[in-house]
């Protein structure tokens, strides 16, 4: 059985892989998840004031939140239409 | 002044309490008074990991309840003069644990020992934050194996937030990360995360590699923290975690496949 594993083993392909990639987008996805619970409220209603002015789209407004060492980022992206 | 060390992960099963043992094992070993905290309220553990578990007659809730001292509560280890063990309770829950009872009871050993060590119970519970609440130095105890890695990045987010050093603004939890059930032989074939990627994805200090070993159940079937099998690659690999976290340089072992003859290879062994 050992002689019949020696050659199997070449050919399976790992999932180590998979298991990689996985964690790293999970990973990146529960730091951000970390933000502050007054996020989801927040783009809400800048998205709102926006609408006052310019008509946009619901994702037209991002806000994140980046921790980096000590020192937190608040991150908001507005695209405006052309 | 005694440093205070917390075992923790987050994922249960990885091996928090085998490192305790072993860890607190290999400072008194080195002549350091050390004493081991089980942390586990509910569901103690590390009495028989440790093989004192007939000799429990109080216990750390009874310590921070007033109903004995902590001289009363610490076991003796038979085997090493400068090893102590405060056993968890297996009655109560972990509401009997309070901020200011644990903190009491680590200011009272603080004067008796050189380090002490806070084996975590799995989770993000109170017992769990409790344990890593005092903590000077965090080992990180992970598997190679997703979930695992998962919720060690998780606890790694919770030491940097909800600990003394962060609401009081000093320096931060020095963290550490162990990996452990390491299969050198399961990553050559792909199947298993390998040291790199771990470290990769948690960007921690390397503090040891634990190799998967017969040895950790052996030990654990006869109550003997398994850094005392001098024989067991396990052993040997906690005892370099020891001298890294005393600050000795040591390169890690048992991270390559060992070589097997043509023989070997063919037949198995």
């Amino acid at each position: 059985m050992a002689l019949l594993d020696y050659f199997r083993q070449r050919k399976t392909a790992g999932s180590a892989a998979i298991a990689k990639e996985r964690l790293q987008i999970l990973v990146a996805h529960d730091r951000r998840g970390d933000g502050p619970s007054y996020l989801p409220q927040l783009q809400h209603d800048i998205l709102k004031v926006i609408r006052k002015y310019v008509a946009v789209d619901n994702d037209a407004v991002s806000v994140n939140v980046e921790r980096d060492g000590g020192q937190e980022i608040l991150e908001l992206n507005i695209v405006l239409p052309d | 002044m005694a440093r205070i060390i917390v075992v923790t992960s987050g994922k249960g099963g990885v091996g928090k309490t085998t490192t305790s043992a072993a860890f607190a094992m290999g400072l008194a070993e080195r002549g350091f008074k050390t004493v081991v905290i089980d942390f586990d309220v509910g569901l103690r553990n590390l009495d028989l990991i440790m093989g004192c578990e007939r000799r429990v007659v109080y216990d750390f809730v009874n310590v921070i309840q007033g109903e004995a001292n902590v001289g009363q509560a610490l076991i003796k280890d038979k085997r090493n003069p400068n090893l102590f063990i405060l056993p968890a309770s297996q009655t109560r829950d972990k509401d009997a644990l309070s901020i200011e009872g644990v903190g009491k009871v680590l200011e009272d050993l603080a004067r008796e020992f050189e380090f002490i060590v806070c084996d975590s119970p799995a989770g993000i519970e109170k017992g769990a934050t409790l344990a890593m609440y005092y903590a000077d130095d965090a080992i990180v105890v992970t598997n190679p194996e997703v979930s695992s890695v998962r919720d060690s990045d998780r606890m790694i987010g919770i030491l940097s937030s909800k600990s003394r050093r962060a609401e009081q603004n000093l320096e931060g939890i020095r963290e550490f990360l162990l990996v452990t059930r390491y299969s050198p032989e399961r990553v050559k074939r792909g199947e298993m995360l390998a040291l790199e990627d771990v470290q990769e994805i948690l960007s921690l200090e390397l503090i040891g590699v634990i190799p998967e070993s017969s040895s950790v159940l052996n030990a654990s079937n006869s109550g003997i923290p398994v850094i005392m099998d001098r024989e067991s690659s396990a052993g040997q690999a906690y005892s370099d975690m020891v001298s890294r976290y005393l600050g000795e340089d040591l390169p890690h072992r048992f991270l390559k496949v060992e070589k097997k003859g043509l023989l070997g290879r063919l037949f198995g062994g």
